[in-house]
């Protein structure tokens, strides 16, 4: 009995697969005729918004890509950066944010799974893992019920496939009530001359099937988080895929294996858009035409129709060109992992993309127009209003300090994620050696006796909606910044852009206002771009979420010996605040959480200053002049200096000698390019001369000791009740 | 000092545990996979951690029923040691080689930290190294690590000294029975455990607590 294929093209049709009338006029001009079913399902695919790029491609182009260590830039499954001796770290961010406020434990779950793919596809294995995760305030009425859900889905997949998870962020904000973002981020280790890519090569050659079968779930997924949220959104629960991490971890020794044998030609992961993604994208690449034959695509259900097996989103899978005097090894391979090998169709050189179901052709499309020449957008974008600037004196002093402090380090944003992370295997593979809690998490390189790689991944949103050009550079500033922290130095960085609906010029002026600033930022910090994702329609009923770009960088540790920790401060330590003293409380957390206000401008990047202070404070570390590195953020000196107090168990005494400016400013502005460091006591006189030498501001603080923090006769407060009021809040809400 | 490390589909710490072996024994052990029904001539097979077949079933419920567990379980007839860690305790609990049962976490979640052990029993091929009543660092990392056991058998186990490690000082992360971290079987060859010795071993680790018990097993075949 056949299954059915052909169904009636409607303009109804046509508008529920997301495309606009245009679009597909376009379609009609292009292939001469009305599209099958199959077909407007397979362009639906692969010209939406998430696949295609196409409003966001223009700017993209604008971002430096190019460096000495970058081997693969953005256009392949993740990018692939030098880091020595033959060796090369390959990584990429890519956000499941649609998803996972449908169903927050699977949709997270298959974004970890995802970003996990995409890394082993181009033969490295997954070393490290963080989440930026964002949800909506704490006291609306699904936030609970997401935290809980998300968290246990990033556990649930990366702790099943076996990879720590070293870094990320969780915050909370009103404006993410009706749309979270679920950022994933992944790096891999391979050879330098052991990387795979998606390009097919070669006429005749057979296409291959790898992994896991094809189910109905996810049918439309990539077409779903190409729109905005209204209330329908529970009708799109079936298209949310579910993730096996045991298949996937058989997957990932499978290829690895594979990737051995020399059979792989070019191989490339199913994810947004399954099959069809895939094979276009593969052939599209290559310069060469695919033909599928479905029948002889492992099914897990029955009568499933061409439509349905093109656009199933089910994990766990892959598609290879394999060298086909290799077929009987490279499939015993898959045999022995339990997953299914079947050669499902083959490369042509007539660019065009055919499709078979029961003998009959269900698509003939030119492959190349579906792919990498799909239509892209000039959108029409507005510059956004800036905030004006705020000056600290017209910001309200605390009336105590220590309430305030306290305040801080409870507060939902600043409080210990630790009710988080405890839920991720963070030391499996045993190279850990930062975990969360510190500036950047950093893991040991598997096979070379002192190198260690360091990942951190940040955004400010409250700054970049301020002011989407500053917000923009100095996401790039704090993850290059948190990175140096640890003495590490920052080689290249993957971008994951999460912003409302691109059809608004008010939002795209925020989308390319932010691009400029990470491009500006990049170019002055030599730290490339070279994977990444966008993920645009983060709205519900037409209000959108903060513009949130992600940056999560990547930096390189030659001698970990010499790497620097928050917390590994000494009694008798001096602590040096390396820039300048703190005058900025526009868009601060203090401004937030005390006075319950957004106003005021961001604080300036000045990205050469940034450049210089870290390269002094990398220096420092890597002479081993440090024994504690904390970079000044959110919540400005106090707060980083409370962080290191906790984190070290000890207590600090500070006293503000010669200050310029108003005190709360100086203790809780949020300048940039800042970093507090604990210094040996007989190293200290010379670390501020060589600061001074050196032209890089700083401040002599005071000293480590005891078990309260004080400042003058401003602040004193007991480093336990800290502790106290950090760790409390988290298990507190989600109790 | 030879050593041989299972491997099964799903277990993700086997590759940890090739290492710490070869770091403290200074020889790389053999792997086993699933499927084979020899194990070559070892002294010391471990079971190492993960998510063996998914955990979709009870814990270790599929891995105890290949091929490679009736050849584990000759071996371990013979006298042979053998160590299970985390997946590889839940495995040998389901095999019938341990008694008891590992539940899923009290807090119904998955808990990743470093906990303190109480050497209950340093009188074993495995805890030798140690000092009785000794307390040690070890990292857990794991969702279903709840041991229980009827009171009976808790009873016998408790005579036979069977009980060898407690999570101490009020660190118990999974609500099990009587604070029961790791178990030996009466004849004591066959230990146990779900913290995870493997990864805190070197400086890197930030300690090397968990060396004793590798130590232990492999020297006490030297001697």
């Amino acid at each position: 009995m056949n299954i059915p294929n052909s169904i009636a093209i409607t303009p109804e049709l046509v508008a529920a697969h997301g495309l606009k009338p245009d679009e597909y006029q376009r379609i009609l001009g292009l292939i001469g005729r009305e599209p099958t079913f199959t077909e407007l399902g397979i362009f639906s695919a692969m010209w939406n918004e998430h696949c295609s790029y196409k409003s966001s491609k223009r700017w993209l182009r604008t971002l430096p890509t190019q460096g000495p260590r970058v081997i693969q830039g953005p256009g392949e499954n993740a990018g692939v950066v030098d880091i020595d001796d033959g060796d090369v770290v390959v990584f990429k961010m890519e956000s499941h944010n649609h998803p996972s406020y449908i169903e927050p434990y699977q949709g997270a779950a298959t974004g970890v799974g995802g970003i996990l793919r995409d890394v082993f596809t181009m033969g490295a294995r997954p070393i490290a893992a963080m989440n930026a995760l964002r949800f909506g305030a704490p006291d609306h009425p699904k936030t609970k019920h997401l935290v809980s859900g998300v968290v246990a889905g990033v556990g649930g997949y990366g702790n099943s496939f076996g990879v720590p998870t070293v870094g990320g962020e969780v915050e909370f904000d009103e404006r993410y009530n009706g749309n979270i973002l679920v950022n994933a981020f992944a790096a891999g280790l391979a050879k330098a001359d052991g990387i795979f890519l998606s390009q097919a090569k070669g006429v005749g050659l057979p296409v291959v099937y790898l992994g896991a079968k094809t189910g109905r779930d996810g049918v439309g997924g990539a077409t779903m988080a190409s729109a905005e949220f209204d209330e329908s959104i529970e009708e799109k629960r079936p298209t949310v895929q579910v993730g096996d991490p045991f298949t996937e971890k058989c997957l990932l020794e499978a290829c690895l294996e594979l990737m051995k044998t020399g059979a792989v030609i070019a191989i490339q992961d199913m994810g947004a858009a399954g099959l069809t993604c895939s094979a276009v994208e593969m052939g599209a690449k290559g310069d060469l035409g695919i033909e599928l034959d479905l029948d002889k695509v492992p099914v897990r259900e029955e009568r499933m129709t061409a439509y349905e097996m093109m656009l199933s989103e089910s994990q766990e899978r892959m598609l290879m060109v394999l060298r086909p005097e290799k077929e009987d090894e490279a499939k015993a391979i898959f045999v022995k992992w339990g997953l299914d090998f079947a050669i499902v169709g083959k490369t042509t050189d007539d660019l065009r993309f055919r499709v078979l179901h029961q003998g009959e052709e269900v698509a003939n499309l030119p492959i190349k127009e579906l792919g990498d020449e799909a239509p892209e957008y000039d959108r029409p974008w507005m510059e956004s209003k800036k905030h004006p600037a705020l000056l600290a004196s017209e910001v309200a002093e605390p009336d105590d300090y220590n309430a305030a402090l306290l305040r801080l380090v409870g507060s939902p944003n600043q409080a210990s994620r630790r009710w988080v992370w405890e839920q991720y295997d963070t030391i499996i593979q045993g190279n850990s050696l930062q975990r969360p809690g510190g500036d950047a998490g950093v893991v040991r390189v598997d096979g070379h006796p002192t190198k260690a790689l360091a990942f951190s991944s940040d955004v400010t949103p409250r700054y970049v909606e301020a002011d989407p050009f500053e917000g923009g550079k100095q996401a790039v500033a704090e993850c290059w910044r948190n990175i140096t922290a640890t003495g590490a130095e920052p080689l290249a960085a993957t971008d994951n852009l999460n912003f409302g609906n691109p059809e608004k010029p008010e939002i795209m002026g925020q989308f390319v206002g932010a691009i400029q600033g990470i491009g500006e930022a990049c170019k002055a910090l030599d730290f490339p771009i070279v994977s990444g994702n966008v993920s645009l329609y983060n709205e519900t009923n037409g209000v959108a979420i903060l513009p949130t770009p992600t940056i999560a960088g990547v930096g390189l540790i030659p001698d970990w010996s010499k790497m620097a920790r928050i917390g590994d401060m000494n009694d008798g330590d001096e602590l040096i605040l390396i820039g300048m003293d703190g005058s900025h409380l526009g868009s601060s957390i203090y401004l937030r959480e005390v006075l319950g206000s957004t106003e005021g401008a961001p604080p300036p990047v000045d990205l050469q200053a940034e450049r210089r202070h870290g390269d002094f404070i990398r220096g420092l570390i890597r002479g081993g002049q440090v024994s504690a590195c904390h970079d000044v953020s959110s919540g400005g000196l106090v707060l980083a200096l409370a962080e290191m107090t906790m984190a070290a168990g000890k207590g600090a005494s500070i006293t503000l000698s010669e200050q310029r400016g108003p005190t709360h400013a100086l203790l809780f502005g949020e300048d940039q390019a800042r970093y507090v460091v604990a210094i040996p006591r007989d190293l200290a006189n010379f670390v501020g001369a060589s600061a001074e030498s050196s032209r890089i501001p700083f401040r002599r603080l005071g000293t480590v000791g005891g078990d309260r923090l004080v400042v003058d006769d401003l602040l004193d407060v007991a480093v336990v009740d800290l502790v106290n009021a950090n760790e409390s809040w988290f298990p507190a809400f989600m109790a | 000092m030879k050593s041989a490390v299972v491997q099964l589909p799903g277990l993700n710490r086997d590759r940890d545990m090739v290492d710490a072996l070869t770091k403290i024994s200074g020889h790389a052990p053999v792997t086993v996979w699933q499927t084979q029904t020899e194990i070559p001539d070892v002294d010391l097979i471990v079971i190492p951690g993960g998510f063996s077949y998914g955990d979709y079933l009870r814990c270790g419920a599929i891995a105890a029923r290949m091929p490679v567990m009736d050849a584990i379980r000759r071996k371990a007839e013979q006298g042979v040691k053998v160590l299970g860690v985390c997946n590889g305790f839940q495995i040998l609990v389901e095999a019938g080689l341990l008694p008891g049962a590992l539940m899923r976490n009290t807090s119904l979640r998955f808990v990743c930290k470093e906990v303190l052990l109480e050497v209950v029993n340093a009188d074993t091929a495995f805890t030798r190294t140690y000092t009785e009543r000794e307390v040690i660092r070890c990292p857990v990392a794991h969702h279903d690590g709840n041991y229980f056991v009827d009171e009976e058998t808790f009873k016998s186990m408790e005579d036979n000294r069977q009980i060898v490690f407690r999570y101490a000082a009020g660190t118990n992360p999974n609500g099990s029975l009587s604070d029961i971290a790791g178990v030996i079987n009466a004849r004591g060859n066959v230990l146990g455990m779900m913290p995870h010795p493997e990864n805190l071993i070197e400086a890197a680790h930030g300690g090397t607590d968990g060396r004793g018990i590798f130590a232990s097993a492999l020297d006490a075949v030297a001697a």
